[in-house]
């Protein structure tokens, strides 16, 4: 059996994302997942560049252009429009970067999501503005360099945390959240399959690496997406209609295994590491009490 | 709404629109209140909850994401509607370019407010004014019969295969928003027929799947676009004088179309207005012409595109005009002033007056008029700024 | 009719060979048919073909379905080359080819 994923493909060669894209493959596994019946929609970001130019287009779907902060006003409008038509069977997808989702567009995602239109709403996180040429956004974590918060010569890198708009999704009770990775794809689309279970608003956050964007060599992406699960910089939790299931990795690598492959990173001393380490232990522990002594296997 | 008799009604301008919204078949809403629109908004929400219309209506959280979703509800080929205001309507700007060059019919009513600072929701034309270049066709209304006859006639305006751009239909903050008038209720069997289905010809489809604006480089049909579109939007001068007449066949109606003279045929001097001041102008007109003095009033209805073929035809021979602005821009005149000037510009030679007046709701009383008058008729040009000033 | 900014084209109009400084070559003596780098190819560049013709490991893999590399649009970005877990894709310099 060594298709562990769909083998029909919605997603088509020759499109224009950085080789190694991270982006592209958060794409590719989602569609596998979704299939014909959808409609996607992308803000500005990567993907909105990443299909090409006029008249080509990279996915097999209708695929809708719109404004930065509209991703979730967008498909609220579709999805309802569709129902009316009576195409209730169509996948309505938004499919946006970080920023758009946890800086400019986080206030109409908040309120389709609360609205409980029956959408995807995806969240491919390259943790900062890549296709303005790599800025930091709120969902950029701690430690990393941008061109935004560079290295100076006080050692200005992003000082805060990463805003992790997952868990902002739980804390306002969206049916389904969760978060993926696209060196998991079996579990990215399992998630999604799941998802789509539930006739209302769901939520996933992929965690997409960036060549360009983290400094590291473009065959590395998967294996950094990898080391984000196994050093539990980027936990994998599954949060559907108020159960929270967070898969668990045993034997946790330290957080070094992840930093020191990303030139983003460089520049940390021990210390900051050692915040980081500490931070992400804080995390990890948060995330088994909201699990309250669930027993994964 | 008190009954005058089956087809007659009182209402409100903001009641005309809503009503408006359901005899021509509207089938998604989606607004966020603002004074003096919410009315409107209510209105919708609270037919298509009594089944009284069979709409969906959903109140987002911005006027962002009102016209995001109404770009979603149109794309996914359903006729669709939402209405704003002042601070509503600039904080949509971006959606307002992005609709228009997606070539989406989109109705908006605009019940016209100033902008702040500071807070006034007082009626003039800024609002939309500073929106008048978003690729949106803007039609200014005097009453509230207007009101709901603009509605109508905008849905099978911007549906036109031809043309396919959105419109702003427009309406003056409490003049005509929260007054109450006499509006004849269109037949809505008649409406439905007059409008037609809506049949988006790319509109969303998984059997047909395409790219909704995807990247364009320079040498993309980017210009050729814009340029469609501005084609397009200019076609709609004589489409509307078209659909004006099948209106006013179809409804025994008498809808002016793109502009309305009054008292113009032998006039040497006239104003131009936009929108409810039109009414106390007219006013006016009838006074100094029982005086003996020839005037005439050209009001202005659609005004993007802007009827400049026509208005030169109704300037063409008078001895002086003044051009009434009830914006606050800041060019080097007032914006309607500009596209007046702009257009009979190597055609005719007249001294043209520019009148700013009734900003932040400021009465423009009849006193107003008959000085604007006298100005002109005086030979006045330049900005003259009426009823304002440190007293 | 109006002009309007909808179209469709294949993305796979646009080549994107020329993006390559490596390319990867798979040795089929070493690939099991795993499919690992068909699933991680972030471009869609590795197809997949029936393999009787191919060199294989072992005669148990020689009826399986195999991957091959679609050389126009490949951007040798090695991610094939690194996910392989037989180490049977070798990323070769372009100007050595
Ligand atoms: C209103 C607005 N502001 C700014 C931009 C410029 N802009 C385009 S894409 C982008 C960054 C997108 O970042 P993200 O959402 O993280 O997606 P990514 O590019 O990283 O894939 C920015 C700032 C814009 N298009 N619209
Ligand atoms: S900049 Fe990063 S996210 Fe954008 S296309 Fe390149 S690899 Fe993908
Ligand atoms: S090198 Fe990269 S683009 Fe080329 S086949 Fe391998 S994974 Fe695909
Ligand atoms: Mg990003």
């Amino acid at each position: 059996m060594p298709f562990s994923i769909p083998k029909e493909e919605y997603m088509m060669s020759g499109h224009t994302a950085c080789a190694g894209c991270g982006a592209t493959l958060a794409m590719r596994y989602v569609m596998k997942a979704m299939g014909e019946n959808t409609v996607v929609t992308v803000p500005a970001s990567c993907w909105a560049v990443i299909p090409g130019n006029y008249p080509n287009t990279a996915l097999k779907v209708p695929f809708i252009y719109t404004p930065f902060a509209s991703t979730g006003a967008t498909i609220s409008g579709i999805r309802e429009a569709l129902d009316e038509e009576g195409k209730e069977d169509y996948n309505v997808v938004g499919f946006a970067g970080d920023g758009g989702t946890a800086d400019i567009g986080l206030q109409a995602l908040s309120a389709a999501m609360e609205r409980g239109h029956n959408v995807f709403y995806i969240m491919y996180d390259n943790e900062a503005y890549m296709n303005t040429g790599i800025q930091r956004s709120s969902s950029t974590p701690f430690g990393a360099w941008t061109t935004t918060t560079p290295v100076g010569k006080d050692r200005v890198y992003k000082r805060e945390n990463k805003k992790v708009v997952a868990d902002l999704m739980m804390a306002q009770k969206v049916p389904y959240v969760a978060t993926a990775s696209i060196a998991f794809p079996e579990d990215l689309i399992r998630k999604i399959q799941n998802a789509k279970k539930i006739k209302g608003p769901k939520f996933i956050q992929i965690l997409s690496p960036c060549p360009p964007g983290w400094y590291f060599n473009a065959e590395n992406t998967v294996k950094i997406a990898r080391l984000a699960v196994e050093t539990r910089i980027f936990p994998l939790y599954e949060y559907a209609e108020g159960k929270f299931v967070l898969y668990k990795n045993p034997n946790p690598l330290p957080v070094e295994k992840y930093l020191e492959i990303q030139g983003r990173f460089n520049h940390l001393s021990p210390e900051e590491i050692r915040t980081i380490q500490e931070n992400v232990n804080r995390r990890w522990e948060e995330l088994l009490e909201r699990e309250k002594g669930k027993v994964i296997p | 709404m008190r009954a005058i008799n089956k087809n007659w009604s009182i209402m409100t301008g903001n009641e005309a629109v809503a009503l408006a919204t359901k005899l021509a078949g509207v089938k998604f809403v989606s607004a966020y209140p603002i004074t003096p629109q919410t009315a409107i908004v209510e209105k919708i929400a609270e037919m298509v909850a009594n089944e009284k219309m069979d709409a969906k209506f959903i109140e987002v959280e911005s006027e962002h994401s009102a016209m995001a979703s109404v770009m979603g509800s149109e794309l996914a080929g359903v006729r669709s509607f939402t209405a704003s205001s002042s601070h509503g309507i600039l904080y949509m700007h971006e959606m307002l370019n992005w609709v228009a060059g997606m070539r989406l019919p989109i109705l908006m009513a605009v019940v016209n407010r100033s902008i702040g600072p500071p807070w006034n929701i007082w009626a003039d034309h800024s609002d939309t004014m500073t929106q008048r270049d978003t690729g949106w066709m803007q039609l200014y209304g005097e009453s509230n019969q207007e009101a709901m006859d603009t509605i109508i006639l905008g849905y099978k305006l911007a549906e036109n295969k031809d043309i396919l751009l959105p419109i702003m239909v427009m309406q003056d903050a409490f003049t005509l928003s929260h007054t109450s008038e006499p509006v004849e209720i269109r037949d809505e069997e008649k409406v439905r027929e007059f409008v037609g289905e809506f049949n988006l010809p790319f509109k969303i489809d998984i059997n047909k799947p395409m790219g909704y604006g995807s990247l364009m480089p320079p040498d993309g049909p980017f210009m050729e676009l814009k340029m469609d579109m501005k084609k397009s939007m200019y076609s709609g001068v004589n489409k509307f004088i078209e659909i004006t007449k099948e209106f006013n066949e179809t409804f025994d109606a008498n809808f002016p179309g793109p502009v309305e003279g009054f008292m113009m045929d032998d006039a040497d001097y006239a104003l131009i207005t936009l929108g409810s001041i039109s009414s106390t102008a007219k006013h006016v007109v009838r006074n100094l012409r029982n005086q003996g003095k020839k005037v005439g009033l050209l009001r202005i209805l659609l005004y993007r595109p802007f009827p400049k073929d026509l208005v030169i035809n109704y300037l063409r021979g008078l001895k002086g005009f003044g051009v009434v602005d009830r914006s606050s821009t800041y060019g080097p005149f007032g914006s309607l002033y500009m596209d007046v000037i702009s257009s009979i510009y190597g055609k005719l030679d007249i001294p043209a007056a520019n009148f700013i007046a009734g900003l932040g709701g400021r009465d423009v009383r009849v006193v107003d008029f008959e000085e604007m008058f006298m100005r002109i008729m005086e030979g006045e040009d330049g900005e003259i700024w009426i009823n304002a000033g440190v007293k | 009719m109006v002009l309007v900014p909808t179209a469709y084209a294949p993305s796979s109009n646009n080549k994107t060979s020329s993006w390559r400084t490596t390319r990867p070559v798979i040795d089929y003596s070493k690939c099991t048919r795993c499919m690992i780098c068909w699933k991680f190819c972030p471009d869609v560049a590795i197809g997949v073909t029936f393999g009787e013709k191919l060199d294989y490991p072992n005669e148990r893999f020689s009826k399986l379905e195999a991957p091959f590399i679609n050389y126009d649009y490949c951007k040798g970005c090695g991610i094939c080359a690194s996910e392989c877990p037989f180490d049977a894709i070798d990323m070769v310099q372009e100007s050595e080819m």
